[in-house]
């Protein structure tokens, strides 16, 4: 097989990359996805807070990918899913298989790498402890309750306040397990501040700054862990140990670019982001192939994956259509700088959009007074926050479908929280088929309000 | 026994089941004499209290056959270790074990570590070993660039070996259920009585056997259960406590043989090698336990194990680690193996055995077959016993055309779970469906790797949860890890009586 552009991956970066290289004018393109669907990891994070930068409007991560799923589809582009890329030449051969059309050697002109990251695992932090189930990472434990709709334990502790310990703390604090606190070594949250009030503080979940795992017990299943609290080089401090009973240990320790495939290339990594080493133009260093989305290097936020995978496509049509000069220089993403979390009761943090603006906020006779705000939503947040709250509430529900048994749902408008326990046992409930479209109302007015359970998928 | 014929045939006591041998534990000990007595007329049961083999000491160990130099001479660990080694290379062959001759270095530090290797080569080659040799600093570099700066010779072994400690049990348990054992699993012993010469074993399960011998390879337990026949218990059995770490294939180049420590005052010393699949681990420690359970990992172990290794290599990338893991070792009151004739007739135990035990299995095997036949007369040969384990088909390793041939003749193999380990489908369900084949996510891990790699197992294990449930025909909530009640799973979502409620499914 012949193609002047092979993608390795269908998720966020692969689908972008993918439509605006076929925007760009080049001619057969093929995403390759290895699982059932394409969409990557964001069929599974079924929460919303993506797309607030890219579309000006908040998604869940479904929704999000459906948008470029759709594009992808109308302009023709061939993918294959359930195949896997086991090796990339350096002479640009993609060699994969499926069960269906078995090995297929696909000669390529350009490359784009957009294969996302992996979590790291209990070892990556030396863990101590026995070794029974009910330990997973937060993104095993999200697909087991978001995908296939099984639950992973009953009373559960979470290592890590990254942003998917922190969304996991609340979807199983909704799907009716006790989440006894989330544990963090350093002294603040990597986590986005929104993901702390909505995740935390909304459930009563504690968050322990400057802890980390001394002990794990448990034969058979995890049953209790030892918090201590650690010093200022990280290091557990002597008579802090406190025991915890639970059944259930999530780690969120950090993700790591997946980048097997592109050292068979031959491709250059760097050391310190764990992806490849680019050009401003994310050329690698074999010419032709290009890096984009988590693969090179972890982004917090799937817009920003969108925006330089459409860089990426843009780099490789440049380079198909013979008009690309290699740049000598290359460039390296430098990690973030995160959030440093303080909460008191006049302060607040707007959780509109990513920014996360910390406002402080006064009653004043009938008035209320906000400042820090940068922008007039986190004046009208800071308000309704204060006198009637609300949120978007996503699950799941069951679905009869041969491959899926879930379906991504969310309340179509902010629903008042002190509802939304009430309005998951109403969706626990519910049982729908396919053929479903993103947008459908699956129960309309719940609880008697104006809002509507909508679908977020599509399932033909 | 008064005769010399033990019969091969179905023998029924009432409806209790009647076996010539019973081994007590499927560990590399067991597993490799019930392979080894499959070659005679025998009627055999290997028992195991776990639902899996190799669940003891054999599960988590260094992975090493070491040459023999070390175990003093005289003592049954050096005779065993030196024979075990060379019979290896066959054992490998026929079963099909990952096994590489990668050899060891001793690594001496000191004038007074010099003398040690000088000590250890003697003893060696009293025991037997070939090619032992002491070499220079430049030699020992040459074959270990990495070593820590401060190396000034070595004992080099070219015969010691890494071997793959799981694949070995499975492989000699796969292959004596193929020449008839009968292998129980959760079948834990827990009364043993002696009625006119033979032998009625019960389980805590609540099942009976009858059996003429027994042989008690139990590790750890191996004094409990010798109790159950002798109350005048003439040994006890220790756990000892290892501690590793296991370091992903890119650290592969810090070592490509096995290196130890020179032993001193302090100990043995721990040692770095590459594992047969082409890992690093480092370990173990060495810390009497009270607890013949006790796994842990613990933070203390792990800090003094990344101290002690710093005198053996240069370079260690412990960001690199993607696993930590502890084994119980077998340690004797008698310090010695204890593979004899007991003082109870037709019982013999094979128990004790703690480093250098997976190296000396097949020569401890081959002494067992020898007991019972010194006491029982010659032994009758099994004419349908066969040798050879089919080998595991090996995916990754296949070129492409044989991926190509193999995927249109099973397109399972064109499916790959694990990402890390580049497994498929087609072998995972090989894995579960061969004789003693993997009921559990260990199970599978264990034979065919997938969560054995770097993300271990945060993609593959949904999927593997998910092929266990369909291959064996259980619900996903009933799969579990590794021990019984090892459930991953607690039930469905979205069930009808809202968030609350976890129990329905």
């Amino acid at each position: 097989m012949k193609v002047d552009l092979a993608i390795i991956g269908g998720g966020p970066a692969g689908l972008s990359a993918a439509i605006t290289a076929k925007n760009n004018g080049v001619e057969t393109i093929l995403v390759i996805e290895r699982e059932p669907s394409l969409g990557g990891i964001l069929q599974q994070c079924i929460h919303n807070g993506f797309g607030l930068e890219y579309f000006k409007e908040e998604l869940t991560g479904p929704e999000y990918a459906e948008r470029f799923m759709r594009q992808l589809l109308a302009s023709g582009i061939h993918f294959l899913t359930e195949t896997m890329v086991y090796e990339i030449t350096g002479e640009k051969v993609v060699k994969a298989v499926n069960k269906t059309q078995g090995l297929m050697l696909i000669h390529a002109k350009s490359i784009i790498l957009a294969m996302g990251c992996r979590e790291k695992p209990r070892g990556s932090i030396a863990l101590p402890g026995s070794r029974p189930a009910g330990v997973m990472t937060a993104g095993t434990a999200q697909r087991y309750i978001n995908i296939e709709g099984y639950h992973v334990g009953k009373k559960i502790l979470i290592l890590g306040s990254g942003d998917i310990g922190l969304i996991m703390a609340r979807r199983l604090f909704l799907e009716g397990a006790e989440v006894i606190a989330v544990a963090e070594i350093l002294p603040y949250s990597g986590g986005l501040a929104r993901n702390i009030v909505q995740c935390l503080h909304d459930y009563d979940i504690p968050l322990l700054l400057s802890h980390t795992i001394t002990d794990l017990s448990g034969k058979d299943r995890v049953e209790e862990v030892t918090l201590s609290q650690v010093d200022c080089d990280l290091r557990p401090i002597k008579g802090t140990e406190r025991k915890y009973a639970c059944d259930t240990l999530l780690l969120s320790v950090g993700l790591v670019p997946e980048n097997e495939l592109s050292k068979l290339a031959g491709v250059q990594i760097d050391l310190e982001t764990g992806g490849p080493i680019v050009t401003a133009d994310l050329e690698t260093s074999v010419p032709g192939v290009f890096a984009c989305g988590n693969v090179l290097h972890v982004h917090d936020i799937v817009d920003h994956v969108t925006l330089e995978a459409q860089q990426a496509g843009t780099s490789a049509s440049r380079y198909l259509q013979g008009l690309f000069i290699r740049d000598s220089a290359t460039m390296s993403f430098k990690a973030s700088k995160k959030t440093q979390y303080s909460s008191s009761k006049d302060e607040m943090i707007c959780i509109l959009c990513p920014v996360g603006c910390s406002l402080s906020v006064k009653p004043v006779g009938d008035e209320i007074t906000v400042t820090g705000n940068k922008c007039p939503k986190g004046r009208e947040y800071a308000v309704s926050e204060l006198t009637s709250p609300k949120r978007t509430l996503t699950s799941t529900v069951i679905l009869q479908h041969a491959d899926l048994s879930r379906l991504p749902v969310k309340t179509d408008k902010p629903l008042k929280k002190e509802l939304v326990l009430e309005a998951m046992s109403i969706i626990n409930q519910t049982i729908v088929s396919s053929p479903i479209k993103s947008g459908d109302i699956i129960i309309s007015g719940i609880l008697g309000t104006d809002v509507n359970i909508v679908s977020t998928r599509s399932i033909p | 026994m008064t005769s010399g014929s033990l019969l091969f045939k179905n023998r029924w006591v009432g409806k209790i089941k009647m076996y010539d041998i019973a081994i007590i534990g499927a560990g590399i000990i067991g597993t490799s004499a019930a392979r080894e007595l499959s070659r005679y007329q025998f009627k055999i049961a290997l028992l195991e209290k776990e639902n899996d083999v190799a669940c003891g000491g054999t599960k988590a160990n260094s992975g090493i056959v070491h040459a023999g130099y070390d175990a003093l001479f005289g003592t049954k660990k050096s005779l065993y270790n030196v024979r075990g080694n060379q019979l290896y290379d066959q054992v490998c062959q026929e079963l099909s074990i990952p096994f590489k001759r990668v050899g060891s270095l001793v690594v001496a530090k000191s004038e007074e570590d010099l003398l040690t290797l000088e000590r250890l080569k003697e003893n060696g080659i009293r025991a037997k070993v070939q090619s032992l040799k002491i070499i220079g600093k430049q030699e020992a570099f040459e074959l270990v660039p990495n070593l820590n700066r401060q190396v000034i010779g070595a004992l080099y072994a070219p015969t010691a070996a890494i071997i793959d400690p799981w694949e070995a049990a499975i492989a000699y348990a796969e292959n004596a259920v193929t020449n008839g054992v009968n292998l129980m699993l959760n079948y834990e012993v827990s009364n043993i009585s002696k009625i006119n010469d033979v032998f009625q074993i019960t389980s805590v399960q609540g099942h009976t056997l009858k059996s003429r011998w027994i042989i008690n390879a139990s590790g750890l337990y191996g004094d409990h259960v010798y109790r159950m026949v002798n109350s005048a218990l003439s040994f006890n059995i220790s756990p000892k406590k290892g501690e590793y770490y296991l370091l992903d294939k890119a650290a592969a180049s810090i070592t490509n043989r096995i290196v130890f420590g020179c032993p001193s005052k302090e100990g043995k010393g721990v040692l770095a090698a590459p594992t047969t699949h082409g890992n690093v681990l480092i370990g173990p420690t060495s810390s009497l336990v009270s607890q013949k359970s006790d796994t842990k990992t613990t933070s203390e172990g792990l800090m003094t194990l990344r101290d002690k290794a710093k005198s053996l290599l240069h370079h260690i990338p412990y960001e690199m680690n993607i696993t930590n893991y502890a084994g119980l070792r077998a340690e004797p009151s008698t310090r010695d193996f204890i593979v004899e004739a007991s003082e109870i007739p037709n019982f013999i135990n094979a128990v004790g055995i703690k480093s250098p035990g997976l190296s000396s299995a097949p020569a401890i095997a081959e002494e067992i077959v020898g007991i019972i036949e010194r006491l029982n007369g010659p032994l009758i040969v099994n004419p349908l016993f066969n040798p050879i384990r089919r080998p595991r088909l090996i995916f990754s390793a296949l070129s492409d055309g044989e991926k190509e041939l193999l995927i249109k003749k099973n397109p399972l193999y064109g499916k790959i779970i694990c990402r890390c380990e580049m497994i498929t489908e087609g072998e995972i369900v090989d894995a579960i469906h061969r004789p003693v084949g993997a009921t559990t996510v260990n199970g599978v891990k264990r034979r065919v790797r997938p969560g054995s790699g770097r993300c271990q197992g945060g993609f593959c294990g949904p999927q593997v949860v998910s092929i266990l449930s369909r291959e064996l025909d259980i619900r996903r909530e009933k799969v579990t890890l590794e021990g019984v009640e090892s459930y991953i799973l607690k039930g469905r979502t979205n069930s009808a009586h809202g968030g609350g409620n976890l129990d329905e499914s």
